[in-house]
């Protein structure tokens, strides 16, 4: 019992949770907006793979860190674009067509890693975001540290939270962004383009997962491996439907979710870890996820619209 | 843009777009081949030549193609029934730890009660993977993509957890992996000499099969009517949540069957590794193969095709082998889209 307190009561710990919940925020505002939109993003694990490789590869080959950033995003909205032609326009299936974007994705970045890189065996490393600990707010005690100590990319995360509640709720542009997610036909009926709106929701969606790919590579850690998303994004899937659809309790699910997370690692390293296989603490995260799906799944808020294709003149 | 339904398409139409839908994979791969700096036709030739070229090649084909076969049947079943089974992956684990547990001597059988007995446990496990989200789904509304895989993740740690535990062999030097099956629990070759085994006889009597079933039971008419229109199948007095259930169960020992047939067949025992993506692929290979059960035979010895053909390319050309995880993707999108535009006019403005 000590041991936990311990941890719970470190400030490094805290600050482990932020730095867990970033990439995780990035990529949970991306697939809300696709969903709020009524596209459900499958391509999310391979587009946040994509970001983290040309992130990554964009500052190994000289470009700056922000430039990097740009990169990222660019290669996820290309990926997003390509999701969002075959499933809005051309209708077909969202899942299949997320599951595709994901293997081609996660192919793509491994066959340019391999053609880039034919012969390492250790990935090289680039000079990744560095803290920027936020005057006078970094000084106050526990709370300093743990929010006001880190990159800037994981200000950004939580800047980024409060721009799409406000964009959402607070702008036309959010009124029918979410509108076309629950009745394409009134949007429709109003002389906005449902297309161009979903489209525009994948594109930026999917820009924002990439950043939050790019976040592992140039952020958390300083080089990309192969499998380094290792089910993040599925994750992030299950926290937007545990934030019932809303930025907010979604940030507050993917902290909570980071707790939990930075919280197993720790407790692998105490006497109770030791005596228990380390896979045990593994799964915790995608049990956590499960769970978490099941109790939030009874309450029926999901988008109306949420992966029914809309086609102009279809009654 | 709009998508007007067409009410008789055309041959030329149905099969014009699926053959563009080809080329244009064939096209890409080339591209991919140029940016590589290797000679495109060269490539491609290598690719045919490293799956079919020889004898060797052709059998490397059919036995990576036999796992292949499996995940295929389970995901063309599941999706078929509009059950998102996206856990392959889990349940052909599972169905290789049945295999294990009972084929590294905790059963003194012979072969014929052996073999049946490691193949009914693989599926029942494989099944029981598939239930609980299934469950969930029909019972509290969780979406079964999510739930299914997150499950994967689940099982290969809890494999990896055995293979450094219970199920480690202790001649192993240390690697986490399991002990090696008895001879009675191996699935022979069809042919002496050749090496080929049972384990692909045992995909395609599957895919005759699960064809029966879907087009001559009551059970693949109320698959089918479930995944068309689940209103209409409820209002139709069909009991669309045992449909589901049912489904879940029999995609997810198919999906088992291609672990038991990888490690009683090929392998002969269990490593973390038995598996490159079977359970994801296996979603290529059924929409390639429009969810068709005997075309999921037809397009998983092709995919198979692609892979071995990469890999031995790769070692001649130095073209990355993930140019054929590209072209399979790619080949997904193109595919579906074809499908789409055989059966759609496309009406702008």
């Amino acid at each position: 019992m000590a041991e936990i307190l311990d941890i719970l009561l470190s400030a490094s710990f805290w600050a482990a949770v932020i730095r867990i919940a970033s990439p995780l925020i990035f990529a949970t505002m991306g697939e809300l907006i696709c969903e709020r939109a009524g596209v459900l993003n499958l391509g999310i694990e391979g587009i946040m793979v994509a970001g983290a490789f040309a992130g990554w590869m964009a500052v190994y080959s000289g470009m700056g860190l922000w430039t990097g950033v740009a990169v990222a995003m660019g290669a996820g909205m290309l990926f997003g674009l390509l999701h969002a032609t075959l499933t809005v326009p051309f209708g077909l299936s969202q899942h299949v067509v997320g599951l595709g974007i994901t293997l081609l994705a996660t192919a793509a970045s491994y066959f340019a890693y391999r053609l880039a890189l034919p012969r390492v065996t250790t990935p090289p490393r680039i000079e990744a975001f560095q803290p920027l600990p936020i005057p006078w707010l970094s000084d106050l005690p526990v709370v300093g540290h743990a929010l006001f100590t880190q990159t800037p990319l994981t200000y950004l995360a939580f800047v980024l939270v409060a721009v799409v509640s406000l964009v959402l709720y607070r702008t036309p542009l959010g009124l029918a962004l979410r509108a076309v997610g629950e009745n394409p036909s009134a949007v429709a009926a109003q002389g906005l383009s449902v297309t161009g709106l979903r489209m525009g929701a994948v594109m930026v969606g999917s820009g924002l997962m990439a950043v939050g790919g790019a976040f592992l590579t140039m952020s958390a850690f300083n080089s990309f491996f192969f499998e380094m998303v290792n089910g993040r994004g599925w994750i992030c899937i299950a926290l937007v439907v545990f934030g019932a659809w809303m930025p907010g309790k979604a940030l507050l699910g993917a902290v909570l979710f980071a707790t939990f997370d930075a919280f197993q690692i720790r407790l692998q390293q105490t006497a109770l870890g030791a005596d228990l296989p380390y896979q045990l603490f593994l799964m915790l995260p995608f049990l956590l996820s499960i769970l978490a799906l099941v109790i939030m799944s009874r309450r029926a808020s999901v988008p109306a619209a949420l992966m029914v294709p809309f086609n102009r003149g279809d009654r | 843009m709009r998508l007007e339904a067409i009410a008789n398409p055309s041959w030329s139409r149905r099969l014009g777009f699926p053959l563009i839908a080809l080329a244009a994979t064939v096209a890409l791969g080339s591209l991919l081949a140029m940016l590589a700096g290797a000679d495109p036709f060269a490539t491609l030739g290598l690719i045919v030549k490293g799956a079919a070229g020889s004898r060797f090649a052709l059998l490397e084909t059919l036995n990576r193609a036999t796992p292949l076969i499996f995940t295929g049947l389970a995901v063309a079943v599941a999706f078929r029934a509009k059950l998102w089974n996206i856990g392959a992956e889990a349940q052909l684990y599972a169905g290789a730890v049945m295999a294990v547990l009972l084929g590294t001597g905790a059963l003194p059988w012979p072969s014929g009660l052996l073999l049946p007995a490691m193949a009914g446990a693989a599926m029942l496990a494989g099944a029981l993977v598939l239930l609980g989200p299934a469950l969930l789904k029909v019972r509290f509304g969780v979406d079964e993509v999510v739930t299914t895989l997150l499950f994967n993740f689940v099982v290969l740690l809890l494999v990896s957890m055995l293979l450094e535990g219970p199920l480690k062999d202790p001649a192993g030097m240390g690697w986490p992996q399991s002990a090696r099956l008895t001879p009675e629990a191996r699935l022979p070759r069809i042919v002496d000499g050749l090496r080929l085994h049972w384990g692909f006889a045992l995909a395609l009597i599957s895919a005759v099969l699960v064809w029966l079933i879907q087009t001559r039971s009551t059970l693949g008419y109320e698959m089918r009517a479930v995944g068309l229109n689940r209103q209409a199948a409820e209002f139709a007095g069909i009991p669309v949540g045992r449909v589901v259930l049912k489904t879940a169960l029999l995609s997810g020992g198919l999906a088992a069957l291609a672990g038991f047939s990888e490690v009683a067949g090929l392998k002969g025992n269990l490593t973390l590794d038995i598996s490159p993506g079977f359970g994801y692929t296996g979603i290529i290979v059924a929409m390639l193969a429009l969810l068709n059960p005997l075309g999921v035979v037809i397009t998983a010895i092709f995919v198979a095709g692609v892979f071995v053909g990469a890999d031995s390319m790769s070692r001649a050309a130095g073209v990355p082998s993930y140019i054929a995880n590209i072209m399979l993707a790619t080949a997904l999108l193109n595919m579906v889209l074809a499908i789409q535009l055989s059966r759609f006019r496309v009406r702008w403005g």
